[in-house]
C-alpha cells in the first residue's frame, strides 16, 4: 500500500503536468481539519484506482506557487489533471462516492 | 445483510460518544459517517470550552481522540452515507447505504447539521474562489486582504477572530443590531482593531471576475445599498438540521429538529436522536456528547427489555 506522495512547486511539472497517468492532486495544509479528514479517503481512492490514476498531495503552506497559479483559495481542493490539462476541480470535503464520480468523469 | 445491535448514524461528537457507551456496553456497534469522523467540530481551530482541556484543543485532534476511544471498545466506524432508514417488519431497523444494507436492533441518529448558505447571486459561483464556510481552512489564502464575515453568532465571531491572524481587515456583516454570540466573544471582537461591524446589513450579491472582488451590501434600516470591495466572503449564518432520514418517521419541530424526550427517545420505539439534530437550547459539543451518552444508555435499556430472540435470521 503506497503512501500518497508529496509534490512541490519544483516537482509539480514533472510529477503532474508531464505524468503519463491522469493525476489527482490533493491540496492541503496541516492546520486544516477537513484536509486531514479527506486524507484517508484520498489514500483509499489511490488504492481503488491503482495503476489507473496517480495520486499526489501538495502542502499549500510550503508551496505557494502552484496554488496561486490555479487560484486556490479554499482547501481541501482536489484537482485532476490529464495530459497536462486541468480536467476537474473539487472544492471541499465530499463523500467518497461523489469523489469517485468526479474522478470517473475526468477520465472519459 | 449485516446485523448490528446499535447503529449510529453520524460520526460527530454525539455519534462518537454514543459509540463509546454502546460498545463499552458490549453491544455490536457501528457508526456510519458519510465524510470523516468528527463532524462540525473537526473543522474548528481551537475548542476552548470542552471540559478537561484547560489550554483548549484543536477540533480535529479532539475528533481523533473521540474516534480512538470509540474504536478502543470495539465500535466500527464505517465510511458510508446512510441513504434510508426504515423500521423492519419484525422489529428493529433496516439501514441502506450506497454500499449495502444493514439491520440494527436500535438506532441512534446523530446526523447533526450542515451550514446554511446565503442564497444570493454569486455565492455558488465563487465557492473556493473567495466564498468560504471554513475560516480555519481558508484564512491563510487571504493574507493582507479585506474580507467580510456574515453572521452574528459565536461561530461568526470565532472565525472572524481567527481570520485577523492573516487578513488586513474583517467586516462583520450582521442583519440585526445586536449579536447572539457569547459575552466573551463579543468582548474580543469589539476590542480587536482589525474587526469592524456593519449592523442591520445583508449581502445582496457577490461579484468578481475570476475570484471575489466586491459585495453589494444593503442596510435594512435605511434601505441604502453600497459596494464594498473585498477579497473574501466567509459565511457563518447558522445550520440546517440533517433530518432527511427522519422525515415521515418521527415528529420534527418548526426548525426541522427531531422532538425527543429526556432519554433522547423518539415516538418510534428503538429509535433515538441525539446532538444538534434534536430540539434543544444549546448547540455545543459538550451537550451533543452528553446527548450521545444519554441516547446510548437508553438504547441499552431498550435492547435489554427487547432481547434479540425474536429477530429471524
Ligand atoms: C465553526 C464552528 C465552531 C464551533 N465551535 C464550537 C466550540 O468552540 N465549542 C462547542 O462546544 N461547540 C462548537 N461548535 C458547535 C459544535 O460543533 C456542534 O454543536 C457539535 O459538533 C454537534 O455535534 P453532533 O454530533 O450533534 O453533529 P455534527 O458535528 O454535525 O456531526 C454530524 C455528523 O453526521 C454525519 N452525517 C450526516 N448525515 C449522515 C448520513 N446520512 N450518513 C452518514 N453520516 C451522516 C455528518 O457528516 C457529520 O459528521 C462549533 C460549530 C461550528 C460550525
Amino acid at each position: 500500500m503506497a503512501e500518497v506522495r508529496e509534490v512541490t512547486d519544483a516537482t509539480f511539472d514533472s510529477d503532474v503536468v508531464k505524468n503519463d497517468l491522469p493525476t489527482l492532486v490533493d491540496f492541503w495544509a496541516p492546520w486544516c481539519g477537513p484536509c486531514r479528514m479527506v486524507a484517508p479517503v484520498v489514500q483509499e481512492l489511490s488504492e481503488d484506482y491503482a495503476g489507473k490514476v496517480n495520486f499526489v498531495k501538495m502542502n499549500t503552506d510550503e508551496n505557494p506557487q502552484v496554488p496561486t497559479k490555479f487560484g486556490i483559495r479554499s482547501i481541501p481542493t482536489l484537482m485532476i489533471f490529464r495530459g497536462g490539462e486541468l480536467k476537474g476541480t473539487i472544492v471541499g470535503f465530499r463523500p467518497k462516492s461523489d469523489l469517485k464520480k468526479r474522478i470517473d468523469e475526468a477520465l472519459v | 445483510m449485516k446485523t448490528l445491535d446499535i447503529a449510529i448514524i453520524g460520526g460527530g461528537g454525539a455519534g462518537l460518544t454514543a459509540a463509546i457507551y454502546a460498545s463499552r456496553g458490549m453491544r455490536k456497534t457501528a457508526v456510519f459517517e458519510r465524510l470523516g469522523a468528527g463532524g462540525q467540530i473537526a473543522t474548528t481551530d481551537v475548542v476552548e470550552n470542552f471540559p478537561g482541556f484547560p489550554e483548549g484543543i484543536n477540533g480535529f485532534d479532539l475528533a481523533q481522540l473521540l474516534q480512538r476511544q470509540a474504536e478502543k471498545f470495539g465500535a466500527k466506524v464505517i465510511q458510508e452515507s446512510v441513504t434510508s432508514l426504515s423500521p423492519a417488519e419484525h422489529g428493529g431497523f433496516v439501514l441502506e447505504t450506497e454500499a449495502g444494507a444493514y439491520t440494527a436492533r436500535a438506532v441512534v441518529v446523530t446526523a447533526g447539521a450542515d451550514y446554511n448558505h446565503l442564497g444570493v447571486p454569486g455565492e455558488a459561483e465563487f465557492v473556493g474562489k473567495g466564498v468560504s464556510y471554513c475560516a480555519t481552512c481558508d484564512g491563510a489564502f487571504f493574507k493582507d486582504q479585506d474580507v467580510i464575515v456574515v453572521g452574528g453568532g459565536d461561530a461568526a465571531l470565532d472565525e472572524a477572530e481567527f481570520l485577523t491572524r492573516y487578513v488586513k481587515s474583517v467586516r462583520i456583516v450582521h442583519r440585526r443590531h445586536e449579536l447572539r454570540a457569547s459575552a466573551i466573544n463579543q468582548q474580543r471582537a469589539f476590542s480587536n482593531p482589525k474587526i469592524r461591524f456593519d449592523w442591520d446589513t445583508v449581502v445582496e450579491r457577490i461579484e468578481g471576475s475570476s475570484s471575489v472582488e466586491r459585495v453589494l451590501l444593503r442596510n435594512l434600516v435605511t434601505g441604502e445599498t453600497r459596494e464594498q470591495p473585498v477579497g473574501g466572503v466567509f459565511v457563518f449564518i447558522g445550520q440546517a438540521p440533517n433530518n432527511g432520514l427522519l422525515n415521515g418517521l418521527v415528529a420534527l419541530d418548526a426548525g426541522g429538529h427531531a422532538i425527543v424526550d429526556l432519554e433522547m427517545k423518539t415516538s418510534v420505539p428503538g429509535l433515538f436522536v441525539a446532538g444538534d439534530l434534536r430540539t434543544k437550547a444549546a448547540r455545543q459539543l459538550i451537550s451533543a456528547c452528553g446527548d450521545g451518552a444519554t441516547a446510548a444508555i437508553a438504547a441499552e435499556h431498550y435492547l435489554a427489555a427487547h432481547p434479540a430472540n425474536t429477530s429471524a435470521k
